[in-house]
C-alpha cells in the first residue's frame, strides 16, 4: 500500500526527558489511514514512553503531534479522545473494583436525562460490543478482577473500539494472553484495518509484528532507528536494528 | 459494588440449600445480613445481661432505642463521606477537631455575633450559623484536599496535622470558654423532646418509605424487563419490599411508643393552655431531627455514590487511580471535592452535635476521627481502597454507638468500655479479611 495524502497522525520531533535521560529524542513517527504501523524495540526503548505524549498520559517537552493535518495540543488523555484517539494499555488500566460496563463507560458515562448513571443503558451496550467481540464473555455483573487475562483483555479492547477510535494505540496487546486470544487479537486488527483506522501496535514481538504490521518504526536508547515496510525487510534486518540500532544497508530503495 | 441496579439473577443450583437460594432470589449482600446479625446479637446481649444480672434490661426499650439512634447521628453522617474517603485510599483523622472548629464557629456567630445585629431570637440566626458552620468544614476540607492532592502530601500526614490545627483554633476561637446557650431553633436539630417530629409525622414518614421501598422494587423489574435482564422470582421482590415496609412500620411504632417525659408535658400543656388530664398525656416524640438527617444524608449520599459519575469516579480512582486518570477523570480534583464533602458532613455533624448539647466546647466530637473511620470500616469500608458502602457505614456506626450506650447501662466503667471498642474493631477487620478472603 502506497501512504499518500495526508496522515492520519504525524508526531514530529518528539522529545521528552526524566531527570536529565532522555527517553524519547527527537523521534519523528506517522500513521495513515487502514495502516498498522509497529513500534519495535528492547524495553526502556522508549516506544511506551513516546506512545504516551500521544495518548496524553505524558506531555513531551519538544515536538508537534498533527492529527489530520492539523496541529493540535495533547495535554491529558482527555484531549486525545476528543481527537479519536484510543489507547489499550499494557496494564489495560481497568479498575479491577467495577464490572466490564463501567470499565467500558469509565470517563465518558451515559446518563439518563437526569443526570444519573444509566447502567441499564451501559450493560445493554456492553452486552452489545461484546457479543461482536467475545461471544463468550459472559460475566457482566462481576468486577474486573474476576476475569480472566483475555476476558480483560477484550474489556479493554471493547473500551478502546466502543467510541468510534480513528486512531487506536495497542500497547504489547498481546503480552500476557494465550494462543487462542491472541487470534483474537490480530483478527481484531485486520479488522478494524479495514475499516480505515489508524493502529500503532507497540510491541517486541517480531512475529506479531511482522504479521501484523504494514510498516516498522524501531527505537533504541529512545532514538528512532528508522522506519520501513514490513514487505521490504527480513527478521533479521529488523533485528539487527533493535539490538544493534543499524539501518539495512539497502533502505533507501 | 456499583452494579447493584442491574445485577444478573444467578439461576438456582439444584445442590444450594434452602438459604442459598434465598440469597440468591433476594440478591441480598451476605455482608448486610452479617451486620444486622451482629447487630441484634449484641442488643440482645445487652439487655438479657441487663435482666439475668442487673435485674432490668434497659437496651431493648423504646427510650434506650430512641437514645441510640440520636446518639448514632453525628457520627453515623460523618462516617458517609469517611467512607468515600476511604474508598478512594486515603483517611482523614481531622474529622473531630473539624467538628470542635465548625461548632464554636457557629456557637460564636449565634451566640455573640449574629444577637446584636439581627435581634436574639431573629428567625434567620440558626439557618445562618448552621450554614456557615458546613461552609467553615467544607472550606477545610478543600485545603486539606488540595494538600493532599496538588503537593502531594500524604492525607495521613495532612488530616494528623489537621487534628492539632483544627482543635487549636477551636480553642483560639471559643478562647477555651464554652459558648451556650444556642439558638432555640437551632437546638432542635440536636434533637430532644421538642426536636423530633411527633406521632403524625412520623407516620408520614414512614409512609413514605413503605411507598419508596414499593417503587423501588417495582421499578427494578421494569428497568429489566425494559433490558431483558434475569427478574429476580416475584416472591423475592414481594418479599423485599414487605421487609422494607415492615422495617419502617417497625421504627415509627418504635420512636412513637416512646413518650415526652412527664416534665416536658407539663411545661408543654401550660404553654399551649391545656388542661392536664387526670393519668397524663401520652405525646409521643416519633423520629428525632437528627435521625432523620442522618437518614437524608445516608440516602443522598448512597445516591452520589452509586447513580453519579461523581460516585462511579471515586470507586474508579479507588479501584485504579492510574487507570482513572488514564480515562480522563480528574483526579486530583476529584480528591479535593471528597475532602471537601467530608469536611461539609463534618460541618453538617458540628450541627447536630452542638444543638444535642445546646453549647459548642472546643472539646466537641474529640476522638470522633476513631469512632467514625471505625464505623466506616465496620461496615466494610475496605482500607485497600475501591470497596464500601453507605449503609454498611451508617449500620458500623450504630454498631459502635451500641456497644458503647450497652456497656454504659449494664454499668462498665469507662476503661473497659474502651478495650471492647477497641477489641471489637480489631475483631471486625478480621472477620472482614476472612470474609473478602472468602468471597474471592
Amino acid at each position: 500500500m502506497e501512504n499518500t495524502g495526508t496522515p492520519l497522525v504525524e508526531m514530529r520531533d518528539i522529545s521528552i526527558a526524566f531527570g536529565g535521560i532522555k527517553a524519547v529524542d527527537h523521534v519523528s513517527v506517522d500513521l495513515y489511514p487502514g495502516e498498522v504501523v509497529g513500534l519495535l524495540g528492547h524495553n526502556g526503548a522508549g516506544k511506551s514512553t513516546l506512545i504516551k505524549c500521544l495518548s496524553g498520559a505524558y506531555q513531551a517537552d519538544a515536538g508537534e503531534i498533527h492529527v489530520n493535518g492539523q496541529k493540535v495540543e495533547i495535554n491529558n488523555p482527555r484531549d486525545a479522545r476528543s481527537h479519536n484517539i484510543e489507547t489499550i494499555y499494557q496494564t489495560l488500566a481497568l479498575a479491577d473494583n467495577l464490572d466490564a460496563a463501567s470499565n467500558l463507560f469509565l470517563g465518558r458515562e451515559l446518563v439518563t436525562p437526569t443526570g444519573f448513571l444509566d447502567d441499564a443503558q451501559m450493560e445493554a451496550e456492553t452486552r452489545k460490543i461484546m457479543h461482536r467481540l467475545n461471544p463468550n464473555f459472559q460475566k457482566f455483573a462481576d468486577p474486573v478482577s474476576a476475569l480472566s487475562g483475555g476476558q480483560r483483555q477484550s474489556v479493554a479492547i471493547a473500551r478502546a473500539v466502543y467510541f468510534n477510535a480513528k486512531i487506536l494505540i495497542m500497547d504489547e496487546p498481546t503480552a500476557a494472553l494465550g494462543p487462542q486470544e491472541t487470534k483474537m487479537v490480530s483478527e481484531l486488527v485486520q479488522e478494524l484495518k479495514r475499516q480505515g483506522l489508524g493502529i500503532f501496535l507497540i510491541s517486541h514481538d517480531i512475529h506479531d509484528v511482522m504479521e501484523l504490521c504494514d510498516r516498522v518504526s524501531v527505537m533504541k536508547n529512545g532514538q528512532l532507528v528508522g522506519t520501513e515496510k514490513v514487505s521490504d525487510v527480513t527478521d533479521d534486518e529488523i533485528l539487527g536494528m533493535i539490538i544493534l540500532g543499524k539501518k539495512p544497508e539497502r533502505s533507501a530503495a | 459494588m456499583t452494579d447493584t441496579s442491574t445485577p444478573t439473577a444467578t439461576k438456582p443450583k439444584a445442590s444450594d440449600g434452602p438459604f442459598t437460594r434465598f440469597l440468591k432470589a433476594t440478591e441480598l449482600d451476605t455482608r448486610l445480613i452479617g451486620m444486622v446479625g451482629a447487630l441484634a446479637l449484641i442488643w440482645i446481649g445487652f439487655h438479657l445481661y441487663g435482666a439475668l444480672v442487673n435485674n432490668f434490661g434497659a437496651f431493648l426499650t423504646p427510650r434506650n432505642l430512641w437514645n441510640l439512634s440520636v446518639q448514632t447521628s453525628s457520627i453515623g453522617i460523618m462516617a458517609t463521606g469517611m467512607v468515600l474517603v476511604i474508598i478512594t485510599r486515603h483517611i482523614d483523622l481531622s474529622v473531630g477537631s473539624v467538628l470542635g472548629f465548625c461548632a464554636v464557629v457557629m456557637g460564636m456567630l449565634q451566640v455573640y455575633i449574629l444577637p446584636p445585629l439581627l435581634g436574639l431570637g431573629h428567625p434567620l440566626i440558626w439557618i445562618i450559623a448552621a450554614l456557615a458552620g458546613m461552609l467553615t468544614g467544607a472550606i477545610v476540607g478543600a485545603i486539606q484536599g488540595s494538600l493532599i492532592a496538588y503537593l502531594k502530601i500524604p492525607a495521613f500526614i495532612v488530616t494528623l496535622g489537621g487534628l492539632l490545627v483544627w482543635r487549636g483554633a477551636a480553642f483560639l476561637v471559643a478562647r477555651g470558654e464554652t459558648i451556650s446557650p444556642v439558638d432555640e431553633t437551632f437546638a432542635l436539630l440536636g434533637g430532644g423532646p421538642y426536636g423530633a417530629i411527633g406521632s403524625t409525622g412520623s407516620w408520614i414518614v414512614g409512609g413514605l418509605a413503605c411507598a419508596a421501598a414499593i417503587f423501588l422494587t417495582l421499578n427494578g423489574r421494569r428497568q429489566r424487563r425494559k433490558f431483558k435482564f434475569a427478574l429476580r422470582p416475584v416472591w423475592a421482590d414481594t418479599f423485599l419490599a414487605t421487609l422494607g415496609c415492615a422495617v419502617a412500620i417497625g421504627a415509627v411504632l418504635l420512636v412513637n411508643a416512646y413518650p415526652w417525659p412527664k416534665g416536658i408535658v407539663r411545661q408543654y400543656t401550660e404553654r399551649q393552655g391545656i388542661e392536664m388530664p387526670e393519668g397524663g398525656l401520652f405525646i409521643s416524640h416519633g423520629f428525632a431531627i437528627p435521625v432523620l438527617i442522618l437518614v437524608a444524608v445516608g440516602i443522598l449520599m448512597t445516591i452520589l455514590l452509586n447513580r453519579t459519575r461523581f460516585g462511579r469516579y471515586v470507586f474508579a480512582i479507588g479501584g485504579n487511580p492510574e487507570a482513572a486518570e488514564l480515562a480522563g477523570i480528574n483526579t486530583r480534583l476529584m480528591t479535593v471535592k471528597i475532602f471537601s464533602l467530608m469536611g461539609f458532613l463534618a460541618g453538617l455533624s458540628a450541627v447536630v452535635a452542638s444543638a444535642r448539647l445546646n453549647s459548642a466546647t472546643n472539646a466537641l466530637g474529640t476522638l470522633d476521627e476513631l469512632y467514625v473511620i471505625a464505623a466506616a470500616v465496620i461496615g466494610g469500608t475496605s482500607l485497600a481502597g475501591g470497596v464500601g458502602t453507605i449503609y454498611g457505614a451508617i449500620l458500623g456506626a450504630l454498631v459502635m454507638q451500641s456497644l458503647q450506650t450497652g456497656m454504659v447501662l449494664i454499668g462498665f466503667d469507662a476503661a473497659i468500655q474502651q478495650i471492647v471498642v477497641g477489641s471489637v474493631l480489631v475483631l471486625a477487620v478480621w472477620l472482614d479479611i476472612l470474609y473478602r478472603r472468602k468471597s474471592k
